[in-house]
């Protein structure tokens, strides 16, 4: 900007300090920000002293007091006796847990159908063209009153409980399934799963590298399953079968003992999951669809078959375009798990929402939701932008 | 202007002001039109800065507001039959309404002039905290830290409750008492005294539960006529009122144990005595209405009766300024009853033998009649 001047004016001349654009530009900067910082001082200053003037207590002590009152699903071990903070910690696992399942969901149901909506047989296409056009366009709140209303609330209630094989039952209350007691020894089948795993990569590395040298091929994936399955039953078998089985067992009110998932979970879980896969499913199609025919083309030409050629050519070059708003529909699952409420599903903004009522303080619990909330956003996002990252592609 | 709503609307310059000043709203349509200057917005910003501050010092004078805007703004339940609830003409009717009625039959001497916003349990706080409402009556248990915690002064008790648990007796035939729950599911309104009464229940008597819990009272009706929950709870009155709402009402039955006191009663915000006072002599003003037998009917006649009690309350008498301290005009009685009519008819009419619910006095009776309302005397 100083070049202008001087290419105008003719004279080099050094402008008057108030006049230079440099200085000036540096000043309004610095009145700005000051101006910034004091509204928010402000703000925070002048809600304080409202809040004390009205006698309303303000402040995060009340974190440290007796909640007094009961979670349906705890994830750590919760009682009324614990403290406030431990039930924003329930909550805020509770919101994990759902977020985390109903990305995993949302992201396989969401790449088979975003596949599907591509293939040549015209019954899979249209079929789902038609999930994508009905999930997508109807509000997610009413996908999750559809599934805990209309799907779950229909099922019997639990003295007629529908049996299902391996002694698990499904009613109004939920879906009940035997739970595992791990008794002494059951340390060795962890061993051997995390045994499994290792040698299952150690194997892949073997095979990649083999490949590369001779060309021949070995059946990875059915080592790996063989490995990571059959380790682990050794164990079982080795350590004197520790595991048993509890099941669930009908008393007065409804089935007690084994492992319950709640309608609450299940509906939300089913609920965002089929909703955001349908986004997913878009965002597949349109990556897919973004790696140019030549590609494909030349994968035939050089003799690959259609299922190696999408997993191989098509799919790592499509994924540079699917991941970045794939990112977005993972924050946005996360966000939509607040919708939680309205089915009370204990998560986050319930628990929150409680607690406000409790203590009356909103504007502590309203920030406390805006942190968390920023904070899980921020870390999908560093997670999703380093995976980016790895799946670039790399210019040589 | 409330001074909580002040701090927030600086966040949040598009939304509409809750009362509207002029400064204010020029303000919010100045950051709506576009970002026209820095300069601007730090000036509007510092503009409603001064605003508040000096409308949190004139948020005192709630009566002044009330009658500025000529309506009494009443936050009442969301739909509890008998206590708050649209009727078939919408018209809101309700025990809790006709007290919001009979503040405004107090300070207009027209029962009709409310407006009532209706409140879910998460709500109601920051309504009144915020000055969206002048009063909030609704069915709302009066305890230790909502006076102290919230900022509210509770202006009496209009309902003496207890917390209760219903129970479907169709589906679970032998179960006639609460201690026999122990291991059922239990609805319950979140953010409620209910719902910590219910904590300390099981815990004290050793039995296990699982709560099932949400914010709005439609959605926990919901899911207990569903089947999700074994039991209901929350205060006996309530459970009355929900089971007529019930598809079957009689398959369903209230236990007789009572676990907690609920005081239920208006509450105000603090920092304005004046506008506490009336709201509490409204209030005691029914129930006395009641124990002279001042009645809708014959408040007209009353008036000239020579019980000097009688035309004391009824602002009868020579030269009393009872009626000018409180900051209402004499016939402020008679303007109640002729709106409501005395506590007696409001219950009755409301919750009583008069309506569906047909909740007995008890404790709600006259101290005279065996129950514990008690009115301290206007004099």
């Amino acid at each position: 900007m100083a070049s202008e001047d001087t290419a105008h004016g003719g004279a080099p001349a050094r402008a008057a300090f108030l006049n230079d654009p440099k200085i000036r530009g540096l000043i309004y900067q610095v009145v700005v920000f000051a101006a910034l910082v004091a509204v928010i001082y402000w703000i925070i200053g002048n809600t304080t002293e409202n809040l004390r003037r009205s006698n309303i207590s303000s402040g995060f002590a009340f974190l440290n007091a007796r909640s007094g009152f009961d979670i349906a699903q705890t994830l750590i071990p919760y009682s009324s006796n614990s403290r406030y903070i431990d039930a924003f910690v329930v909550g805020l696992l509770n919101t994990l847990l759902v977020a985390v399942s109903g990305i995993v969901l949302a992201s396989i149901l969401g790449f088979i159908v975003g596949i599907g909506r591509l293939s040549r047989n015209w019954l899979i296409r249209k079929i789902c063209t038609v999930y994508v056009e009905v999930f997508r366009n109807i509000p997610p709140l009413l996908v999750i009153f559809f599934w805990y209303f209309a799907v779950l609330q229909v099922l019997p209630p639990p003295r007629d409980s529908i049996e299902l094989p391996f002694g698990s039952y499904l009613n109004a209350r939920g879906f009940f399934l035997p739970r595992a007691i791990w008794g002494e020894g059951s340390w060795l089948i962890l061993l051997g799963l995390v045994l499994g795993i290792a040698m299952s990569f150690l194997a892949a590395r073997w095979a990649r590298t083999r490949q590369a040298a001779t060309g021949q091929q070995f059946p990875v994936a059915l080592t790996s399953i063989g490995l990571i399955v059959g380790l682990p039953v050794l164990a079982y078998i080795l350590g004197g079968f520790p595991v048993t089985l509890e099941f669930p067992q009908k008393s007065t009110f409804n089935l007690t003992g084994g492992w319950t998932i709640k309608p609450e979970f299940l509906s939300l879980f089913l609920a965002l999951s089929f909703y955001t896969a349908s986004f997913i499913a878009e965002i597949v199609r349109a990556g897919i669809l973004g790696v140019s025919k030549g590609q494909t083309e030349a994968s035939y030409a050089v003799g690959l078959r259609p299922g190696p050629t999408l997993r191989l050519v098509v799919i790592p070059q499509a994924l540079r375009i699917i991941i970045p708003p794939l990112t977005s529909q993972y924050l946005n699952l996360t966000k939509n798990s607040s919708l939680a409420v309205a089915i009370g599903y204990p998560d986050l903004v319930a628990v929150g929402q409680t607690a406000m009522n409790q203590t009356g303080q909103a504007i502590e619990v309203v920030a406390i939701w805006m942190v968390i909330y920023l904070g899980l956003s921020l870390a999908t996002s560093v997670f999703m932008n380093w995976f980016n990252a790895r799946m670039a592609l790399v210019e040589r | 202007m409330s001074p909580l709503m002040g701090g927030f609307q600086v966040f949040l310059p598009e939304q509409p002001a809750a009362s509207t000043k002029s400064t204010k709203g020029s303000t919010s349509q100045k950051n709506r039109k576009g970002y026209v200057g820095m300069k601007k917005v730090i000036l509007g910003l510092l503009g409603s800065a001064a605003m508040v501050a000096s409308a949190s010092v004139a948020s005192a004078a709630t009566l002044d507001d009330v009658k500025a805007r000529g309506h009494l703004q009443c936050g009442v339940n969301t739909g509890l039959a008998g206590f708050a609830a649209p009727n078939d003409k919408g018209e809101w009717v309700g025990f809790d309404v006709d007290l919001c009625r009979a503040v405004a039959a107090a300070i207009f001497g027209d029962a009709t002039k409310v407006n009532f916003t209706p409140t879910n349990a998460t709500e109601r706080f920051t309504a009144l905290q915020s000055g969206e409402i002048d009063l909030l009556s609704r069915n709302t248990t009066w305890t230790l830290s909502r006076d102290t915690k919230l900022g509210f002064n509770f202006a009496g008790v209009n309902y003496y409750d207890g917390q209760g648990f219903m129970i479907n007796a169709k589906s679970l035939p032998g179960v006639n008492s609460a201690l026999q729950l122990s291991g059922a599911s239990v609805c319950v309104q979140g953010g409620t005294t209910t719902e910590l009464n219910l904590a300390d229940y099981f815990r004290a008597n050793n039995m296990e539960y699982n709560p099932v819990v949400f914010q709005a009272l439609e959605e926990v009706n919901a899911a207990y006529e569903s089947g999700r929950c074994d039991a209901y709870t929350t205060d006996q009155s309530g459970l009355y009122a929900i089971r007529l709402t019930l598809a079957s009402p009689d398959d369903h039955v209230v236990l007789p144990e009572i676990i907690s006191k609920e005081p239920l009663g208006p509450a105000v915000r603090q920092g304005d005595d004046q506008w506490f006072d009336i709201v509490k002599w409204t209030l005691n003003a029914l129930i006395i209405a009641e124990e002279l037998g001042i009645t809708q009917a014959n408040v007209d006649e009353m008036a000239n009766s020579d019980n000097p009690e009688i035309k004391r309350v009824l602002g009868k008498e020579e030269g009393s300024t009872l009626a000018t301290d409180l900051g209402l005009d004499n016939e402020w009685v008679v303007n109640i009853v002729k709106g409501v009519g005395n506590y007696g008819e409001v219950f009755e009419r409301n919750i009583g033998s008069g309506s569906p619910l047909k909740i007995a006095r008890g404790l709600n009776n006259l101290w005279t009649k065996g129950g514990i309302l008690y009115a301290p005397p206007i004099r």
